[in-house]
């Protein structure tokens, strides 16, 4: 399996990144790359093999459900590139 | 003074040879004057004397613990409440975190000084710290070499005693990788065992807090103070921390030393091979006993990891968007464009890499032949390593396949660069505790480190075995030329 620059554009955008084409050619020679070395994979059979998606066999912890965090809407959002009063500020999305 | 151990400066804070201020400006003044090593992305001075001056009250009275006083550095991944957070990245140029990370809380709570923050490669993804915004770390051991990454700019700072102790990650060696490479000692502990609180994601389920500094009883000091339950972390395990520091005494006598023949193969330099091989017979000098372990499944740990962790980063990632912190682009029209301008802008080369693999490896056709696949392959290879342990008490081989490389010989080839982390990520995969120590050094002069990898939560076991090794040997007590 190899990746075309037409397939990096639309990887780009379910990652939302936009690329140049020239910058889509010039990632898809290392992309390829990558996906040739993880490709080694195939060389194990893993057939009856249980997926591993975390190191610790544990169950999620329970906790009561009560405001342990006071609100500090103020302090997070000091650091917003846009702001006002209480609310984060976009392009408009619904017209 | 500036080149003493965690240790020793603790020593001298008791007994008055000088004060923690003293100390701290210090330290602050040689950081400044070796500004060329670029080992900071900042420096925190006045907090930092304000620190050391109330961890002087603090010793005057009589009273903290054996770390109050002592200065460390922070890898900049870490949020630091009033000091911008940068994890390396110019999306979070201008973040400044309202809260601290509970590593951070807790090292100032045992007293510990923060002199700065430290470079990195750009969200923790790369071997070499040359994927940062603010350019790479030199290093001190070879100004034209790489000091090993992700946490670069910490192991800089910690070789060229700038600091005698830093906090690193680990997702697949960022901490052991680069002690190896500048010499020092570093220890990422088992997976839960330091909160990930307050430190910024890239592969939760691989990513781990840790320690880098001179010795390994230093390490032991410091991770004692950063260790244990936080119920902030989903996944902090809640079990009792083993005393480290009391450990590292007990006799390595009896020990098993596990020698993966995979980890010895044609691809390790000669030199290195040489040191790891001549290490094992002091350990075996020393009482411990050596058998042959088999790891069949170590080859696949390289493209298993790089499907995992970008197919996490894609998903962790995609909280930076220019709507609640960082940067946001100047020029779009609609909402996707912000986005897609903003994180165009923002991220550089290698993240982008391994968002579109990450994003290849989830989607629709690929997911159960990529990433499926791989979470199979994690569990043969955390399998090897239950059966290895059922034989042996530590897993003992290289860190690195080859010493520190020139800064620019492999920015082109993402691959080559991957292979770095041969040895050290599968205990990641695993989430086992491992460390690196220093073995000896090459022709050239540059350091070389040796792997222990420990069972699950039993962190004890391989700082008492590096504790023994360095009782022995002296190459962690070498400084590089200049540094002095």
């Amino acid at each position: 399996m190899s990746l075309d620059p037409d397939q990096i554009q639309q990887l780009a955008r379910l990652v939302r990144l936009k690329f140049s084409e020239s910058e889509a050619d010039d990632f898809s020679g290392q992309l390829n790359d990558i996906i040739r070395m993880v490709e080694q994979m195939n060389q194990v059979n893993t057939s009856h093999i249980q997926p591993m998606s975390h190191p610790q066999d544990m169950k999620l912890r329970l906790r009561e459900d009560v405001i342990t965090e006071k609100d500090r809407h103020r302090d997070f959002q000091s650091g917003a590139p846009a702001a006002d009063s209480g609310l984060y500020m976009v392009p408009r999305v619904v017209e | 003074m500036e080149c003493r151990t965690v240790l020793e400066h603790s020593q001298a804070l008791k007994e008055r040879e000088y004060s923690s201020v003293e100390l701290t400006q210090a330290l602050l003044e040689k950081s400044r004057s070796c500004a060329g090593l670029n080992a900071f992305i900042t420096l925190t001075e006045e907090q930092a004397l304000e620190q050391a001056s109330h961890a002087d009250k603090l010793i005057a009275k009589g009273e903290g613990g054996p770390l109050t006083g002592i200065p460390l550095v922070h890898k900049d991944l870490f949020c630091t409440k009033g000091v911008r957070t940068t994890c390396g990245s110019r999306i979070l140029d201008n973040f400044i975190s309202p809260y601290d990370a509970t590593l951070v809380e807790r090292l100032e709570q045992a007293g510990m000084v923060m002199l700065g923050k430290t470079n990195m490669d750009e969200f923790a993804m790369g071997s070499s710290t040359e994927n940062s915004y603010y350019g790479p770390t030199r290093n001190p051991w070879g100004h034209e070499r790489v000091p090993g990454g992700s946490s670069g700019g910490s192991a800089a700072a910690v070789a060229a005693r700038l600091a005698p102790a830093a906090t690193g990650t680990d997702t697949g060696g960022s901490i052991r990788q680069p002690a190896a490479l500048c010499g020092l000692s570093g220890i990422k502990p088992s997976y839960g065992r330091v909160s990930r609180y307050g430190m910024v994601a890239f592969a939760s389920s691989l990513d781990q807090g840790g320690v880098m500094a001179l010795t390994s009883e230093d390490c032991a000091y410091v991770l004692q103070a950063m260790s244990g339950f936080d119920k902030k972390d989903s996944t902090s395990i809640d079990q009792p921390v083993p005393d480290y520091v009391n450990a590292l005494s007990d006799s390595i006598s009896g020990k098993v030393i596990g020698l993966p023949k995979e980890f010895f193969t044609d691809g390790v330099d000669e030199e290195v091979a040489q040191a790891i091989r001549e290490s094992i017979s002091m350990l075996e000098g020393l009482g411990a006993r050596t058998i042959d372990i088999d790891l069949p499944n170590s080859a696949a740990g390289i493209p298993c990891y790089y499907v995992l962790a970008p197919a996490e980063a894609s998903s962790n990632l995609a909280r930076f968007d220019g709507v609640r912190y960082g940067h946001r682009a100047s020029e779009y029209t609609d909402i996707t464009e912000m986005y897609e301008a903003t994180r165009s802008e923002g991220f550089g080369p290698e993240v982008k890499r391994r968002l579109l693999i990450g994003a290849y490896v989830l989607s629709i056709g690929y997911f159960e032949a990529y990433y499926v696949k791989a979470q199979k392959l994690r569990r043969l290879i955390a399998d090897d390593f239950s059966k290895a342990f059922e034989k042996c008490d530590v897993i003992v081989g290289p860190t690195a396949p080859t010493t520190a490389f020139p800064i620019g010989l492999k920015t082109d080839d993402p691959v080559q660069m991957y292979l770095n982390d041969v040895f050290t990520n599968s205990a990641n995969l695993a989430g086992l505790p491992a460390m690196s120590i220093p073995a000896g050094f090459d022709g050239q002069g540059l350091p070389i480190g040796m792997h222990l990898i420990g069972k699950y939560l039993d962190e004890a076991t391989i700082l008492n075995v590096a504790h023994h090794y360095q009782l022995n040997t002296d190459w962690h007590r070498r400084i590089p030329e200049g540094y002095a």
